[in-house]
């Protein structure tokens, strides 16, 4: 009585792994691809299709829309199609920069720490700690007065505001997958720290991750936005969603589209990383065994 | 429906079928009969649908699932089983959950926790008076200080007996007991059930006690009922079931017990328990059964009466005497062959740090030695110190003092201070197969891993090795490209062990390996591990709880107690003739099926006439 054991008909259809079909299978997934598709076909094909200069006024300030300027002009008179068509770019790589920073650095102070088991642990995350106990704009405004203003300088100042979230995020579940035995059967076999870290807590923190990803990049935009909203971020006259909020929030009774057609854009932006994120850790499946 | 049981009933049920809300079926013509005054012992292997069965005792199920048919009756008078059932739980049929633990409400003393039933049931009389009774009646201390004591200030043991003392306020016939001295150590298991059987007897309480261990059921029940995909496969007196068991799956389960009155080759049960919605047709044991022929393809089979007060759910259930015996071939000693040392340990001490106090020693002088193809036992209770000694040889703890040799090299204390040969001579195979295996990497990652990492093979090499090692732990090569979820616990267990092998070792750490495995599937590891010492020359230390088992494997046994090392010797002499008082008092609460079965007319490698 001792041939080969036959395997269970256990489940297949939500597995360990990540898969396409999935993903594209879920409403989260469809939907959030579609928006983000848009919003980087504006931010992407924009100053190519736009009809207007993004600088010169070509009209009477704060004019609703009209048959040729379809969003109405802004407060200088601009038109506000052809500034929102223009200000998606460096919105985009802004927080696309910023938010490959954050992960980048939070994953690693956060794993550190997680994993070490001595002084370097809690020596990274008060460190961490200072970063978070200031009030952002503070920060931000500190690193302008000393450093300057400039795209480079305002990318610095959001990474040094959120990392600390996501290191704190990551330690706590590097923590918890630290105890399980497949860790300390890595350990036992002698796996290099980095090893370890990308293949045995790198994947089982994934979904800890992702969930966060949605929200920290809406804080990244609104970081920017309120940044330029002071005048600190980029100057005058580029054209950018979060400054064009700003700059026309005195006309907005006059022209409402060029407040509103700049922050549509940006709330387009921020729910379809939501929605991607969630369908993202929806296809990963569940790792626990069945009861 | 009208009463038609007799008074000697103290609980009738027929028909029981539970389903899914939209669906499947988990239990099915469930029929269960119980006198006053009798212990019923419902076993089964997870997924068999016994602790269903006895929830619907009680009118309960669990969400999403349904009694869809049933009838019952409980002390000769016709119950509907649903929430209507509330009325009587408690004062009629009462339960004691898995788990005492957890069971608990953490936040009240013992004693509130006891008046608040007492209160729910609006029992009359002084709470404080009915408190001291029911702890009495239940063996526990009553004094004022033991009553004001919170949960987590009493041992397993206490909790149970709490919780049996709150089953037993209401005053009920009935008790439905699930598991409950699962999880607790023997010594202590046997002390609950003599409990039990105590109020059996000066109180005449039925009880059903729904178990997966066999062996515990044989030293109390008076009926049992074996539970299989949902349905009662056979059912009779204890005499019946354990001294003729005629259903295939009986017999494979009795013949898959590890027993360390009678230690024996142990016969693993082909294939694996069916789950609920993918139950075959006709008899749903036909896979893995020797005997099966068209029929039981086609029909699911009645459960016939056989003989006066025993049941068996099998259309060849008189062939199973003579076809299909239950081996009880005496154990052979597969070890000691080659006197090649692969491990010793010289005087090991490890030790816990305690925040701002003194180090707690969790092992203290531990020696022994490890040859190849032989297994060395290490047998100790919960908190005795046997995992951490497991964990410091493998380099995962601190060694406070003493010495680890792989033949005659010294190892230094921790993993990442060893070379890459030391660590690749000694694995460690974990308790729990689910934590193990890391769930986000596919089986052939896993194992090919220490392939990789420790014998420095490359991607192709890795491919046929790990083929190779899931046949040497009889799995089918296609596993490899599932995630460990798409595992049973038995499987996940074998891909575990595979992966140890996966660093050709010379020596393999075994913790508890076994203990959350259903019994025939602990059989298949073990017999997985005999066979890997018998052509490898493998060398083992087996850490376990259960002597039965040290009974199965081992060559050599150290009892651990409190971090020392109380008695030593080859696993016969010990078994037989243990001389330290904890290995005796060990021994002796651990149950014994095959005495229980002899006892009822079994004998060995004969069969008992039809």
């Amino acid at each position: 009585m001792s041939a080969v054991v036959e395997t269970s008909a256990a489940p297949v259809a939500r597995t360990g792994g990540f898969r396409w079909a999935r993903f594209l299978r879920s409403p989260q997934g469809i939907v959030g691809l579609a928006v983000l598709a848009f919003v980087l076909a504006v931010a992407l094909i924009g100053p190519l299709v736009a009809p207007h200069s993004l600088s010169a006024p070509v009209g009477v300030p704060a004019s609703p829309p009209s048959p040729g300027f379809p969003l109405g002009t802004d407060y200088l008179g601009r038109d506000v199609l052809s500034r929102l068509l223009h200000g998606g770019t460096s919105v985009l790589v802004i927080s696309c920069i910023a938010t490959a920073f954050i992960y980048l650095i939070g994953i690693g102070v956060g794993m550190t720490a997680g994993l070490s088991r001595s002084i370097v642990d809690p020596v990274l995350m008060r460190i961490v700690d200072v970063f978070l106990v200031f009030p952002p704009l503070m920060l931000l405004l500190l690193l302008i007065a000393g450093a300057g203003t400039g795209v480079g300088i305002l990318i610095v100042g959001i990474v040094l505001v959120l990392f600390p979230g996501v290191a704190r995020i990551v330690r706590t579940a590097t923590l918890e997958v630290s105890t399980t035995s497949y860790i300390e059967a890595a350990v036992a076999r002698g796996e290099r720290t980095l090893s370890t870290m990308r293949r045995e807590v790198l994947p089982n923190i994934t979904p800890a991750i992702i969930a966060d990803v949605g929200v920290r990049f809406s804080a990244v935009i609104i970081l920017a936005a309120s940044v330029n909203f002071l005048g600190l971020g980029e100057k005058p006259p580029a054209a950018n969603w979060g400054l064009m909020i700003a700059e026309n929030l005195q006309i907005v009774s006059s022209n409402i589209w060029s407040v509103l057609a700049p922050a549509i854009m940006l709330a387009l932006l921020t729910i379809s990383i939501n929605l991607l994120g969630d369908a993202y850790v929806r296809s990963l499946g569940r790792t626990e065994p069945p009861r | 429906m009208t009463a038609t049981s007799t008074p000697q009933s103290a609980l009738d049920l027929s028909g029981l079928t539970v389903r899914l809300t939209r669906g499947a079926e988990i239990v099915q013509d469930i029929d269960l009969h119980l006198a006053p005054g009798q212990i019923l012992g419902i076993v089964g292997e997870s997924g068999s649908g016994k602790t269903t069965t006895a929830l619907s005792l009680l009118g309960f199920t669990s969400d999403g699932t349904e009694i869809s048919t049933g009838s019952l009756q409980l002390g000769g008078s016709q119950v509907r089983i649903d929430d209507s059932l509330r009325s009587l739980r408690g004062s009629v049929i009462s339960y004691v959950p898995q788990d005492p633990g957890r069971a608990l409400n953490p936040s009240l003393r013992i004693a509130d926790a006891i008046t608040d039933v007492a209160t729910a049931h609006s029992r009359d009389g002084d709470p404080h008076e009915l408190v001291v009774r029911m702890l009495e009646a239940v063996g526990l201390p009553s004094a004022e200080e033991f009553r004001r004591r919170f949960p987590h200030q009493i041992s397993g043991g206490q909790q149970q007996r709490v919780l049996i003392a709150m089953a037993l306020v209401g005053d009920p016939t009935v008790i439905v007991l699930d598991e409950p001295t699962t999880g607790l150590d023997v010594i202590t298991q046997k002390r609950v059930l003599s409990l039990l059987l105590r109020l059996r007897d000066e109180q005449q309480i039925s009880m059903v006690y729904v178990t997966h261990d066999l062996a515990v059921v044989a030293q109390i029940a008076d009926r049992i009922a074996v539970m299989y995909a949902g349905r009662v496969v056979e059912q009779g007196s204890l005499d019946k079931v354990l001294g003729r068991p005629r259903h295939p799956y009986t017999r494979g389960l009795l013949a898959s017990i590890p027993d360390h009155a009678r230690p024996r080759v142990l016969d693993a049960m082909p294939g694996i328990a069916v789950g609920v919605g993918e139950r075959p047709t006709g008899c749903a044991f036909r896979p893995r059964c020797q005997l099966s022929v068209e029929q039981c393809a086609v029909e699911v089979p009645p459960l016939d009466p056989i003989e006066e007060g025993h049941e068996v759910r099998c259309f060849r259930y008189k062939q199973t005497l003579q076809i299909n015996p239950i081996l009880l071939q005496p154990q052979q000693n597969v070890g000691d062959r080659g006197r090649r040392t692969v491990l010793r340990v010289e005087g090991l001490r490890a030790e816990h740090m305690v925040h701002g106090g003194d180090p707690v020693v969790a092992a203290a002088n531990v020696s022994f030695t490890v040859h190849a193809g032989a297994c060395v036992a290490l047998v100790g209770e919960s908190g005795s110190g046997k995992t951490t000694i497991a964990r410091a040889i493998a380099g995962l703890h601190p060694i406070a003092r003493g010495r680890v040799l792989l033949g005659d090299e010294e190892v230094p204390s921790l993993a990442r201070r060893r070379s890459v040969e030391q660590r690749r001579r000694i694995q460690l195979v974990f308790q729990s197969a689910a934590e193990a295996l890391n769930p986000r990497r596919t089986v052939r990652d896993s194992i090919g891993r220490p392939a990789h990492v420790l014998r420095g093979m490359g991607r192709r090499e890795v491919r046929s090795e790990v083929s190779r090692l899931l046949d040497s732990v009889r799995l089918p090569a296609r596993i490899a490209d599932r995630y460990p979820r798409e595992l049973s616990g038995g499987e996940r267990q074998r891909v575990a062990i595979a992966r140890a092998l996966a660093a050709d070792p010379e020596v393999i750490l075994c913790d508890e390996i076994t203990s959350a495995l259903d019994v025939s599937v602990q059989a298949a590891v073990l017999q997985v591990l005999n066979d890997l010492r018998r052509d490898f020359g493998l060398g083992l230390l087996f850490i376990t709880h259960n002597v039965g088992v040290v009974a199965t494997v081992a060559d050599e046994v150290l009892v651990l107690q409190r971090g020392l090392i109380c008695e030593r010797g080859s696993t016969t002499e010990v078994l037989e003739n243990p001389r330290d008082a904890y290995t005796q008092r060990l021994l002796s609460a651990a149950p014994s099926v095959v005495e229980v079965m002899e006892h009822w007319g079994i004998a060995e490698g004969t069969t008992p006439p039809a």
